[in-house]
């Protein structure tokens, strides 16, 4: 499925959007981070919670939990929300 | 690849992906500035957004500015290996995106991100729900120990590296220790690094690797005979004048400590409760900053030594009374230099602001060189960066406009 990358990311991926797989949010992440070494990390700390700037988003509606089933031809977004100065 | 948890990378796989796969990330030219390795002094300054290396004339009178690397990350600590004189390490955080390590071979030209920077592991149910914050502390190791690095961590979290930074493994005796609640304060966060509580000082005695000393905030001073395996507070006769037991076993809070790299018998600290000494194998401390004048006080964040003379130290007092301004006592910014181990203080502000400057250095913002006379350094939160090239008789600012400065360090690049 496609994934939109947010613009501080795209030093590991190259493009803001790719392909990757996975059955839910979860095996997605970690498709992309096989795929693109670091990335993961960037996005969930290692208590699988996402960063806290950090928003997932499939189909437009935002993801609470990394376990979110996926399907095929779901639109994922990753999106990253600046604070401070 | 970061990959706290251990999950193994898979092989290289047609994907039909957009983008090709890569094995580490690149740099992204608009924010790093081309860096030029040369050999000899070189100041490497750590800010709020990303890191600067300065380079002296001969005189250490007139100084260039490279930079910026990595524009935009926190950098809190900027080092060399001195072991190589190539390997330049930056702890730092990626925006809002997290912690990790940045890391050249080559004397800045080329970096890369570390593997897998440092990460607790992923916490059982009932475990200690701990995620690094912060990576804020390096100090590379012993000498005969090529490769080996440590990373101190907000929370207070100790890592090692073995391949010169490039991945990161938990010290388990500190990390798991059955007092480390008691030592740390994981909850501090919300007071955003580097205020709060990181682990910082890795200090590690260049006769013995397995004797080692490290510092948090919430804790004060330990030290290990074991590698790391097993740590004791080191805080007798420190105050905490914040705790109902203003002189506990544990709860200090070490603002800095520093050991001598020719005699690493004589410690010394900047707390928040003042300036200390100890001289191994005592295990209580001696408030030398008694002996400091009365309307300026022994409060501050840094702490450097004389690279040859155990007995001659320098601060950067900050006012620390009422509700603590920790800036420039009266304005008035002076460093301070003892050199009778603490028993008396002589000012130095040559050719610092005389008056209505309102300057505050953090716990890594200054430094000392190794030449003789010794050079100086200091960096400030606005931005400022400070030099002596004579023992801190007289200052002259050498860089005025960069970012929050977080630390500074005095290298030697190899040839």
């Amino acid at each position: 499925m496609k994934v939109s990358i947010p613009q501080p990311l795209r030093g590991y991926t190259g493009a803001e959007e790719v392909e990757a797989e996975g059955a839910s949010v979860d095996e997605l992440l970690r498709d992309l981070d096989r795929l693109y070494p670091g990335l993961r990390f960037r996005v969930v700390d290692e208590r699988d919670r996402l960063r806290p700037h950090v928003r997932v988003f499939v189909n437009r509606e935002r993801v609470r939990s990394l376990e979110q089933p996926l399907r095929e031809g779901d639109q994922v977004q990753i999106l990253q929300a600046l604070s401070g100065g | 690849m970061a990959d706290p948890d251990g999950a193994p990378a898979l092989p290289d796989a047609a994907r039909g992906e957009t983008a090709p796969r890569r094995e580490a990330p690149p740099l992204d030219p608009g924010r790093h500035a081309e860096i030029t390795p040369r050999p000899g002094l070189a100041l490497l300054v750590g800010t709020r957004k990303g890191a600067w290396i300065l380079r002296p004339d001969a005189a250490r009178q007139a100084w260039s500015t490279e930079g910026p690397v990595f524009l935009g990350n926190v950098a809190h600590h900027f080092c060399l290996d001195p072991r190589d004189g190539q390997t330049l390490l930056i702890a730092a955080r990626a925006g809002h995106l997290g912690p990790t390590v940045f890391r050249s071979t080559d004397g800045g030209k080329n970096w890369q991100e570390a593997k897998r920077p440092p990460a607790f592991p992923k916490p059982s149910p009932a475990g200690r729900q701990r995620a690094v914050e912060q990576v804020f502390w390096l100090t590379p190791g012993h000498a005969d120990q090529a490769g080996v690095w440590y990373a101190g961590t907000a929370p207070e979290g100790l890592f090692r590296s073995e391949d010169g930074g490039l991945t990161w493994d938990g010290v388990d005796g500190w990390n798991d220790h059955p007092s480390w609640d008691l030592w740390a304060e994981p909850d501090d966060l919300e007071q955003s690094t580097p205020d709060g509580s990181p682990l910082h000082s890795v200090r590690i005695d260049p006769r013995d690797p397995s004797h080692m000393y490290l510092s948090t905030s919430s804790g004060g001073v330990f030290e290990s005979l074991r590698a790391g395996e097993d740590w004791r507070p080191l805080n007798g006769g420190v105050e905490a004048n914040f705790l109902p037991d203003p002189f506990p076993e544990t709860g200090q809070d070490t603002h800095h400590l520093a050991m001598h790299p020719q005699v690493p018998d004589v410690l010394y600290q900047q707390n928040h409760c003042g300036i200390y000494r100890l001289e191994r194998p005592g295990e209580r401390w001696t408030r030398i900053g008694d002996n400091m004048p009365k309307d300026v006080g022994d409060i501050g964040f840094p702490i450097s030594l004389h690279p040859r003379d155990p007995d001659t130290a320098w601060v950067f007092p900050m006012d620390g009374t009422d509700v603590w301004p920790r800036t420039s006592p009266g304005g008035r910014p002076a460093v301070y230099r003892t050199r009778d181990g603490g028993k008396s203080w002589e000012g130095q502000n040559a050719g610092l602001p005389a008056e209505q400057a309102w300057l505050t250095v953090k716990r890594q913002a200054m430094a000392v060189d190794e030449r003789d006379p010794v050079g100086v350094y200091f960096g400030t939160t606005n931005g400022n960066v400070w030099a002596s090239a004579d023992d801190g008789v007289s200052w002259q600012c050498i860089a005025p406009h960069l970012p929050h400065v977080y630390s500074i360090e005095a290298v030697e690049f190899a040839s």
